[in-house]
Formats: C-alpha cells, sequence, structure tokens
C-alpha cells in the first residue's frame, strides 16, 4: 500500500494537499472521507485519527495530520521543487512566517461563510447577523493584510515565487469565494496574484480541485447536499458555536 | 548590530523564543516592548514589525514574526542540536504537526484561560460571566486532555524521547493558566511529570526567570483608564 491520503475537497487544507501531490506527481491513494455525511467522525474513521480531522496521511504505520506539515512531509519525502519550500534560510522563514499568520489570521475565519450559508442551515441553525458582519470585517481585514504585509510588491506571499504559502492561502480564499463573497473586488494586486498562482498549478488542476466547492450553493438550491450523521451533529454544533 | 529580539515575557510565544535562545547561547539584544503599557501598539515598534506583535527578530536587515518561524530559524542557522527539529522526515513530521495543530486549539484555550480567569477582571477591571468563564475552563480541559492523549501518550517529550520545539512551545502556553490561577497539572501525573523533564531539559533557573513575569501578573495593579481603553481592542481582537 502506497501513500493514502483521506480527504475532501470541501475544505481548504484538504484542496492545498491534493493540488500540491497533484502538481507534484506524486502518488497518492485518495480516499473521500465526507464531512457533510459526518464520515470524519465514524468510528472507522477515528481509528485512523483519533481527531477525526481531514487531511490525514497515511505512510504505512506512519500516520500525520495538519495540512503544512502533511505538505512540509510531501515536498521533502518527494523533493519537489526547491521553490516550494525554499531551502535558503531567510526564504524558508518566510514560509513559516506566513504559516504562522495564516493560522491565526486566515485558517477559521475564511472558513465561517460556508458555515454560515451552508452549514448551520443543513442542521438548522441560523448564526446571528451580528457575528456574520464580524466575520465580514475579520476578512476584510486579513485580506489587507495579506496584501499590505504579505504580498507587497512581490509576486507571492513568501517571494519572487510560488510557495506553499500561496497555496495554503489560495484555497482558504476559494471558500468565501464559493459562498459568493467578492474578495478581489477592488484588490487588484490580490487579483493578480491570485491569476498568478492559478496559473501557475494550471486551469485544469485548479478547476478540478475547486468543483466540489464552486458547486456548493448549487447543491444548497438542489437540496443534494446529504444529511449529517449525529456523530457529526455535535462536532457541528461545537464549531459553530465557536464562531465570535 | 547583532540579533535583536523584541519580547514581552508576559507572552506565551516570547517565552519559547526567549528560553531557546538562551538555553543555546544566542547572542541577542533584548529590546523590550512592554504589552501592559501597549508599546506594541506604537508607532515606533510598528517600524519593526506593522502586524503589532510580538516576538519580532530583526537579524541584520532581515526582521521575522511569527514564534513558530523564529525558532525554526534559529534552530538552523545556528545548526541547533538536532532534537529541537529533527532532520529525520518522520520525526520531525511529529514536530510540525504538533506546532500546526497547537495554534487554534492549546494558544487559544491558554490565551482566553488568563484572561477570562484573571486579566479581564483584576487588571482591567472588566467583569466576565460565570457561564463565558466556565465554557473557556472547559475548553481548556478538554484541550489538555487531547495534550495528554493525542500527542503525549506514553512518551517521554510530546513528539518523541527526547525535547522538541513542540515541548517548548507547549509548555510555554500552559504557564498562562497557571499564571492565572488555573490548576492545570493537578489531577494530570503524567503532563505534570512532562513538566518536571521539560524544565529540567530546559534548566530549573532559565524556567524560572522566563515565567517570572506571568507568575506574578496576578499582582499587577488595576490599568488606569487611559490604558485600559487603548489596550481594550487589542485585548478583544486578540481573544476571539
Amino acid at each position: 500500500m502506497g501513500l493514502e491520503l483521506f480527504l475532501d475537497l470541501l475544505s481548504q487544507p484538504s484542496r492545498a494537499v491534493y493540488i500540491f501531490a497533484k502538481k507534484n506527481g506524486i502518488p497518492l491513494e485518495l480516499r473521500t472521507v465526507d464531512l457533510i455525511k459526518g464520515q470524519h467522525k465514524s468510528k472507522e474513521f477515528l481509528q485512523i485519527n483519533s481527531l477525526g480531522k481531514l487531511p490525514t496521511l497515511k505512510d504505512g504505520d506512519f500516520i500525520l495530520t495538519e495540512s503544512s506539515a502533511i505538505l512540509i512531509y510531501l515536498s521533502c519525502k518527494y523533493q519537489t521543487p526547491d521553490h516550494w519550500y525554499p531551502s535558503d534560510l531567510q526564504a524558508r522563514a518566510r514560509v513559516h512566517e506566513y504559516l504562522g499568520w495564516h493560522a491565526d489570521c486566515i485558517r477559521g475565519t475564511f472558513g465561517v461563510p460556508l458555515w454560515v450559508q451552508v452549514l448551520g442551515p443543513l442542521i438548522g441553525v441560523q448564526v446571528p447577523e451580528e457575528k456574520v458582519e464580524r466575520n465580514r470585517t475579520a476578512i476584510d481585514q486579513a485580506l489587507q493584510w495579506l496584501e499590505d504585509k504579505f504580498l507587497g510588491d512581490r509576486p507571492f506571499l513568501a517571494g519572487q515565487q510560488v510557495t506553499l504559502a500561496d497555496l495554503m492561502a489560495l484555497e482558504e480564499l476559494m471558500q468565501p469565494v464559493a459562498l459568493g463573497y467578492e474578495l478581489f473586488e477592488g484588490r487588484p494586486r490580490l487579483a493578480a496574484w491570485r491569476g498568478q498562482v492559478e496559473a501557475f498549478l494550471g486551469a485544469e488542476l485548479c478547476q478540478e480541485a475547486h468543483s466540489i466547492i464552486l458547486s456548493i450553493l448549487e447543491q444548497v438550491a438542489k437540496k443534494t447536499l446529504p444529511t449529517p450523521s449525529p456523530e457529526a451533529y455535535l462536532a457541528m454544533l461545537l464549531r459553530i458555536a465557536r464562531i465570535p | 548590530m547583532g540579533l535583536e529580539l523584541y519580547l514581552d515575557l508576559l507572552s506565551q510565544p516570547c517565552r519559547a523564543v526567549y528560553i531557546f535562545a538562551k538555553k543555546n547561547d544566542i547572542a541577542f539584544e533584548l529590546r523590550m516592548v512592554d504589552l501592559i503599557k501597549g508599546q506594541h501598539l506604537s508607532d515606533a515598534f510598528a517600524q519593526v514589525n506593522p502586524l503589532k506583535k510580538v516576538p519580532a527578530l530583526k537579524d541584520g536587515d532581515f526582521t521575522l514574526t511569527e514564534s513558530v518561524a523564529i525558532l525554526l530559524y534559529l534552530t538552523r542557522k545556528y545548526k541547533l542540536p538536532d532534537h529541537w527539529y529533527p532532520q529525520d522526515l518522520q520525526a520531525r513530521a511529529r514536530v510540525d504537526e504538533y506546532l500546526a495543530w497547537q495554534h487554534t486549539t492549546l494558544r487559544r484555550s491558554c490565551l482566553r484561560a488568563l484572561w477570562h480567569k484573571m486579566m479581564f477582571p483584576v487588571f482591567l477591571g472588566e467583569p466576565v460571566s460565570p457561564q463565558t468563564l466556565a465554557a473557556t475552563l472547559a475548553e481548556l480541559d478538554v484541550t489538555l486532555q487531547l495534550l495528554e492523549d493525542k500527542f503525549l501518550q506514553n512518551k517521554a517529550f510530546l513528539t518523541g524521547p527526547h525535547i522538541s520545539l513542540a515541548d517548548l512551545v507547549a509548555i510555554t502556553e500552559l504557564m498562562h493558566p497557571v499564571g492565572a490561577g488555573c490548576q492545570v497539572f493537578e489531577g494530570r501525573p503524567k503532563l505534570a511529570t512532562w513538566r518536571q523533564r521539560v524544565e529540567a531539559a530546559v534548566g530549573e533557573d532559565l524556567f524560572r526567570e522566563a515565567h517570572e513575569v506571568i507568575l506574578k501578573a496576578k499582582d499587577l495593579p488595576p490599568a488606569d483608564p487611559t490604558i485600559k481603553q487603548k489596550l481594550m481592542p487589542w485585548v478583544l481582537a486578540m481573544i476571539r
């Protein structure tokens, strides 16, 4: 058994790892774990990852969680082109600097619109308007920092070439984009960055990776979304309660 | 000008960086950025870090923020002992995994525990509802259980037989609720013995020195109205 990747393309960090593996020709057995159905909280999956989170990598007996850890592991194991995770001391530090900030200011924040518009309503929970507004402000603030501090006048977030930072960021930004947020309106530098990253990855790969999230509202309208399992229900409630 | 570290030992990530640099005899100029006085919000500090956060590192023209990035930079630059961030692919991945996980879990819980239990009521004079405090402490409890069950398990240290960056980052986080008077290690013998091992590996004097500020935080005089007004937006944003 080769490398197995447990993922759901609905999830931002799952997409980042998926895209990275595909772009670099890393052989992976993909194991879809349906988040909405709650398969990540099933007994079977919890045997593999007791935290019940995606993505999860299985390399023989070695099980690894956390998308940034997985990306770094894959980049080193498969010796992907240096630009992804540069060996240069300062260039690499910039990637970690971005990933640290991303964990605080992007992760969690950019996922909220999906909870508000799709996952909450699916279990009959409405997120108060006050929280939605607060989230919008947080998104705007984060985008400002993304543009000013990380992009600046550079083509990519951590330097002159595409790195893991750009991949992690792009996939988080796709979440609200899929929910109708015009993140790139009035942000030409950010829009240009997005175009560059997607051009580098390739239109076909992007389409493939983004098709699920980009069709989410259509699925809502057609009522084709699955029903969350009882195990997932509680986890979803807890997650929604944490929205500031 | 050699290495400069902009720090306030009130902050968990600053403590990790401070201990790491001292433990490894890395020469640096300490630039104190007094969070309680709001110095991190000043225009002067914004020149160093426009994100107005500590810790920050300045190595000549190179300025770096984010504690994990700083710790990794120092590890690589000074070619420090392997156990801190192992060369072995899987051992290192374990450290990366912990460092990624802790951002939204332990770090968040410990920060909120400090502020909800102590800093808001005592320093800022802002009452915290019993429900909010209870929820925060419950979340801390869950996170501590995960730390024990998922990461520590029956190992000597979080990611293996030797101390790594993961342990340093974790222990400095846990001292936050300790500073607020939370019983983090009582009733958790595994975690308590892990703490002793980490303290011994770091050096008890250094550990004590680094934690003097947080352990005395309960004795901070209440903030005057000007300071309180200055700090409130920052605090509220930080503990969201």
